[in-house]
């Protein structure tokens, strides 16, 4: 009966430590991650006006209708008039709503609705590219270092930097023409057919949608692929070195157990983080793929608002995907922590 | 002389990984034909020509001609100018930035240290390409301004190693002597730590070019880096893009020029990386 007490007791108070530890990193994340915040805001400001000029000039500028009177109202509409914190003040509070303005092209649509169409589109064929970067070069990479020097290890590491120094847009080019013009097997443009498509069943307009995305992922997730491979390969190269290795392999467990069952884990823990750190990357190169196979995502979404000079575009579409990534990176860090069995019972690993 | 023992012995580590002497002849290479660029191109690179509009490589055109008739090997050739110099200067930039920014970030510590880092990490949220698109809507697609906004955006690697090189050696014996004999906190910095950090740094800026002329490609391909009529091996593979049923040979080559030229640059900076790692602890080990 007394050991249920002091069981329970114990159970309590420890519960109550590490709430009260798990409280202070919230708080210190929160703050962390609130800053950063504010720091890509102001970036985003400031790249915008860097320009010699006004925002608005390109478009009144030439236009031989626009009387000084109407430059001026438009000025006070977009809040031009004012003092430049003020400015920046005014786009902060929007953000806090996803009010982030309207775009500056014909349509006049608000940014944020221009955004939230085209962001599930990026964000499938990223997802689907990590997937694939996973499937593909941790296997690769751990093969590497398991056969470390031999010809698959020097052939991998060929292929990988070659990988690695390939220009995406060359490599989708290639992929176009070989796949889609000269095979003819998949298409080399949209994300669905046009012809046809709504006479399709559900199952036909799921094919014709891993048709169409084949490509574009191959070629987003070309670069990560080379990069992480590599990075396994070194991450499990350092674990096999390590003493217990030797320990698990002195006490006579085959081989196979020591890889998959004691070194991957341990190897695989940093490769969480350098996934999301590659998330700005992938994103980023979205603009060139989506260029290339007319997907309409984000990337393709700034590209043509850097073609029109669609400030409000541009600015509110650099925030929401810097903070996607910052958010990412959170996300890798949480299952970094998960992960991570010290981590989890509260040793300090270095930071 | 023990710089003289240096140099001899990383070089001859160098020498030993055929990959790492692969990458050094292609990178002497490119530089041997962007210097003689004018007498090595067998035409000008910007003379029209309409009689001989998109031909296939022949005798006459090694690799075959665009769309305005231009010799594309000559404009191969010239491409090779501008991206070994957006390449060397824009990572020049980024290396002088980082390494101030690293090196006061690690000396100083406290908060200057928490700032440097804190930027760091906001600017590496930003997918580079969509800030440099950004900034270059609001400025002139200049060649210039690509350097400059491709260095301004890729500092952090090089903060980071530098920071990381001063936080360790701040510690070190030869600093508390050089700070009893009464050197002055620049002094210290430049003068004993910052030797020691040479060797990262120049892995990072030999792979720094690399990923410049990777950036620089890209843009000029989505038309807003080097403009035409002036070659550069993105913008001639936006030509071959939009001619890609009829006229294979204009994406083919520029693309096979950034790899090559990448791939270059990757095994010098990875051979380098192996060849002066080791060494530099050895040195430490023995100071």
């Amino acid at each position: 009966m007394q050991d249920w007490k002091i069981l329970s007791r114990i159970t309590f108070s420890s519960t109550i430590i590490l709430n009260m530890s798990m409280f202070l990193y919230l708080i210190k994340k929160i703050f962390t991650l609130g800053s950063t915040f504010l720091g890509i805001t102001l970036i985003s400001f400031m790249v915008m006006h860097l320009a010699p000029g006004e925002p608005m000039s390109l478009q009144t500028d030439f236009n031989p209708k626009m009387t000084p009177e109407m430059r001026e109202r438009l000025r006070a509409q977009y809040g031009l008039d004012r003092p430049l914190h003020i400015q920046y003040l005014q786009w902060l509070k929007g953000l806090a709503v996803l009010d982030l303005g309207l775009s500056f092209s014909p349509d006049r649509r608000p940014v944020w609705d221009k955004i939230k169409e085209r962001l599930p589109v990026t964000l499938l064929i990223n997802i689907l590219a990590i997937g694939l970067i996973l499937v593909i070069a941790v296997p690769l990479g751990v093969a590497a270092a398991v056969h470390h020097n031999s010809i698959f290890d020097q052939i991998t590491t060929v292929l990988v930097f070659v990988a690695y120094a390939a220009p995406a847009f060359w490599v989708a080019l290639l992929l176009m023409l070989y796949f889609g013009i000269y095979l003819g097997w998949l298409p080399i443009s949209g994300l669905h057919s046009l012809m046809g498509y709504t006479q399709m069943s559900g199952w036909e307009k799921l094919l014709d949608w891993c048709r169409h995305l084949i490509l574009p992922v191959l070629v987003s997730a070309l670069g990560g692929l080379a990069g992480l491979s590599r990075y396994t390969r070194s991450s499990m190269l350092e674990v096999l070195r390590q003493d217990y290795i030797t320990t698990a392999r002195a006490k006579g467990l085959p081989e196979k157990k020591v890889i998959y069952k004691h070194a991957l884990r341990n190897a695989l823990l940093p490769i969480i983080t350098i996934l999301g750190l590659s998330i700005p990357g992938l994103i980023g190169g979205s603009v060139i793929f989506e260029s290339i196979f007319a997907i309409p995502g984000v990337g393709q979404l700034m590209w043509t608002g850097v073609m029109a000079r669609d400030y409000p575009l541009l600015m509110g579409n650099l925030v929401i995907v810097s903070v996607l990534t910052l958010l990412g990176n959170q996300l890798a860090d949480i299952g970094y922590a998960l992960a991570d069995p010290r981590i989890r019972a509260g040793v300090k690993t270095k930071d | 002389m023990k710089a003289a023992n240096h140099q001899i012995t990383w070089l001859g580590q160098l020498g030993n990984n055929p990959l790492a002497v692969a990458g050094l002849l292609i990178v002497g290479l490119l530089c041997i034909v962007a210097l003689s660029a004018p007498w090595l191109a067998p035409y000008d690179p910007h003379a029209i020509d309409t009689w001989h509009i998109l031909e296939s490589p022949s005798r006459a055109h090694l690799l075959g001609t665009d769309l305005l008739g231009r010799d594309c090997l000559s404009r191969l050739i010239y491409g090779a100018r501008i991206s070994l110099l957006v390449g060397i200067v824009a990572v020049g930039i980024a290396t002088v930035i980082g390494t101030i920014l690293g090196s006061l970030a690690g000396f100083y510590g406290t908060w200057i240290d928490g700032l440097i880092m804190r930027l760091v990490d906001i600017i590496l949220c930003f997918p580079t390409i969509f800030l440099v698109m950004a900034v270059i809507a609001f400025l002139e697609p200049s060649i210039l301004n690509i350097m400059v906004v491709i260095g301004l955006t890729s500092w952090m690697g090089v903060a980071r190693l530098v920071r990381a090189e001063f936080l360790s050696l701040k510690q070190r014996d030869f600093v508390m002597a050089a700070r009893i004999s009464g050197a002055s906190n620049a002094r210290i910095a430049f003068s004993h730590i910052l030797p020691n950090a040479v060797a990262p740094i120049l892995v990072a800026t030999t792979l720094g070019v690399g990923g410049a002329i990777l950036t620089e490609s890209a843009l000029s391909f989505l038309g807003i880096g080097v403009q035409p009529p002036t070659p550069s091996w993105g913008n001639m593979l936006t030509e071959g893009k939009d001619n890609l049923e009829i006229a294979w040979w204009l994406s083919m080559f520029p693309g096979l020029a950034i790899l090559v030229t990448v791939l270059g640059y990757n095994l010098l900076g990875e051979g380098l990386r192996d060849a002066l790692d080791p060494r530099i602890r050895d040195s430490e080990g023995k100071s």
